[in-house]
């Protein structure tokens, strides 16, 4: 008996004039898993994301999500079934406080059903959530408008919202770009931690080092086409994909 | 030779962080209660000892500075570039003046109905716009009111050119004068304490990003039409009211004048305060009698002093206030 994926992707397409951006991409995804999805600058990942997210529709292929055909359904209707996605270029409320900025998934109908009609004190809920992914809760970090914290903050702030909306399936666009050794080093469990709870994570990442130590499986994008599938040590040893984008950098 | 520079301190940052820190002593509540009070207290005063003249114009100035505030709020906090408080005004004003006229319903009647079915019609007219940005919102709204004039002028329907006539008016000029700073004050204060709540945080989130607010599991449409409806609500009511206070309705319900004032009242008293557009409202629409004296070169002395005030305070009045009242100067010796 083969259950049925968290997460099916069929052949899906998307072009924007002539650039193919993402090309007759197919992949499943099972309940728990890390998925790493690697590929040279351009090469269609971003777009996967937002085709994945409903903030993009495709040209052609289809997305299921427990079995159900997704494709159709509005970005905020996807994030609503639990699959929350952080952009890869930041995107705070600039003008309200940090913490302020976890209202706005708190307060989602997601949410609210979870939580079953009742909801305490959202304010306290979202300084946990700050605590979690590395803020200083003693501090005046958290009640900093976003606008004032540097960017390794925003990017964990990403996170944050993401994981205020109590996802199932997260999605991390280039989360760790960005992020100091020391964040990276901080952030690490967290992720780790969510695997535990049963979350199924998607990780769009440069940093292979950190992802190939994560990841159970890896997908290599090169110009929007899906060039290799395998574990970690698969694509390393993948010779197609040292030529298209390995081959200058040291793993 | 002792030099000195001038320091600025900022005032008690624990009154204002948290309301409930005012009750700590009666000068610090003063402190937090005075600049809401004293306002209050003039503005219901104030028409006590005017000349009836006057009386009319703060009623003028009223329905201008719900206007402002509805144009501050739908700006500021859910960033629709609205051009059109003229349609909420006109729809709302046509319907009591329709209701009134053909069915003979009285004022007590005809206002709440026509604040609630304008705004609802508003909303239900710019359902299609709201996916449009910026700009595009904007024209919608600005030529929709135009539409309706001329469908009003052509076809001759609800008194045509000539208007509809001989309204039922407000039982007297207090209840005229306080009935419209009442509304003014309550959506005032409701709306503040609104933005500040968790749905209206949603709709700063909106405003700074919506593409995040999608990605936050919520429907940024939803939001924006409630968003419209509060907008529209206030609009609508104001043209309802200042209909039956002329008792009548005409094409100049969908006047310009009724997008513009708005949107430079904010600007004046500074946006995204919501009090500041009232503050605005109380400038400009006084301001603009005054200047009745000056005959037809009245417009250009108007658009000066509007553009002076935008040069030389370009935050808005209300938050230069607010700031000097938090903060204090003294000279210090270096
Ligand atoms: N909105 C858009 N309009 C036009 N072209 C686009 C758009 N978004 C992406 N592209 C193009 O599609 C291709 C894939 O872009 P995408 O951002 O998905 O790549 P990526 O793999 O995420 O790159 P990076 O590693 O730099 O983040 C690129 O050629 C890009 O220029
Ligand atoms: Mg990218």
């Amino acid at each position: 008996m083969k259950e049925v994926p968290l997460l099916q992707v069929v052949n899906i397409s998307k072009q924007f004039g002539g650039v193919r951006a993402v090309d007759g991409v197919s992949f499943e995804l099972c309940q728990g898993e890390i998925l790493g999805i690697v590929g040279p600058n351009g090469s269609g990942k971003t777009t996967l994301v937002n085709l994945l997210t409903g903030f993009i529709k495709p040209a052609s292929g289809k997305v299921f999500y427990k079995g159900r055909d997704i494709t159709a359904l509005a970005a905020h209707e996807i994030a609503g079934l639990g699959i929350a996605r952080t952009f890869q270029m930041v995107r705070p409320f600039y003008h309200l406080p940090a913490f302020k900025n976890l209202i706005v998934p708190l307060y989602s109908p997601r949410v609210k059903r979870l939580s079953g009609g009742k909801f305490g004190d959202r304010d306290a809920v979202a300084i946990d959530l700050l605590e979690e992914v590395g803020f200083e809760r003693d501090s005046f970090v958290p009640y900093k408008p976003a606008s004032a914290l540097p960017h390794g903050y925003l990017k964990r702030l990403e996170l944050a919202r993401c994981l205020a909306l109590r996802p199932a399936l997260l999605i991390l666009d280039e989360l760790f770009s960005g992020l100091s050794m020391a964040e990276v080093a901080s952030t690490l469990p967290v992720l780790e931690k969510l695997q535990i709870e049963g979350i199924t994570l998607i990780m769009v990442e440069h940093r292979l080092r950190e992802l190939f130590r994560l990841a159970n499986r890896v997908i290599v994008l090169n110009f929007g086409a899906k060039l290799a599938e395998g574990t970690p040590q698969e694509i390393i040893n993948n010779e197609e994909v040292k030529e298209a984008y390995l081959g200058s950098e040291a793993v | 030779m002792v030099s000195r520079r001038r320091e600025r301190l900022e005032r008690g940052i624990k009154v204002r962080t948290d309301d409930v820190y005012a009750l700590c002593s009666t000068k610090e509540m003063l402190y937090l209660v005075a600049p809401r009070l004293i306002p209050i207290l003039v503005l219901l005063l104030l028409p006590l000892i005017l000349p009836t003249y006057w009386q009319k114009v703060v009623i003028f100035t009223g329905v201008f500075a719900l206007l402002s505030i509805s144009w501050d709020f739908l700006y500021s906090f859910t960033g629709l570039v609205s051009l059109g408080q003229a349609l909420f005004f006109g729809v709302g004003a046509y319907l009591a003046g329709s209701l009134n006229h053909y069915f003979d319903i009285s004022p007590g009647l005809t206002i709440p109905i026509s604040t609630i079915a304008g705004a609802t019609l508003c909303t239900l007219f710019l359902l299609p716009a709201l996916r449009l940005r910026g700009i595009y919102f904007a024209m919608i709204t600005l030529v929709l009111p135009l539409i309706f004039l001329r469908i009003i002028e052509a076809t001759a329907i609800l008194g045509g050119t000539d208007g509809l006539t001989a309204l039922a008016p407000l039982p007297g000029i207090w209840i005229e004068l306080y009935l419209i700073l009442g509304i003014m004050l309550v959506a005032l204060f409701a709306l503040r304490r609104l933005v500040n709540s968790d749905f209206g945080l949603v709709l700063r989130g909106i405003h700074d990003n919506d593409q995040a607010v999608k990605g936050a599991g919520i429907n940024i449409y939803w939001y924006k039409a409630q968003a419209l409806f509060i907008a529209a609500l206030l609009g609508s009511f104001a043209g309802a009211y200042l209909t039956h206070v002329y008792m009548f309705v005409g094409l100049s319900a969908f006047a310009l004048d009724f997008t513009v004032v708005p949107i430079a009242a904010t600007v004046v008293g500074g946006m995204g305060t919501l009090g500041g557009s009232v503050l605005g409202a109380f400038i400009l629409v006084p301001l603009s009698e005054v200047l009745r004296a000056f005959g037809p070169l009245r417009i250009v002395f108007y658009a000066l002093l509007i553009v002076v005030f935008i040069i030389l305070k370009p935050e808005g009045l209300f938050n230069y206030l607010q700031r000097k009242y938090r903060e204090f100067e003294r000279w210090v010796e270096v």
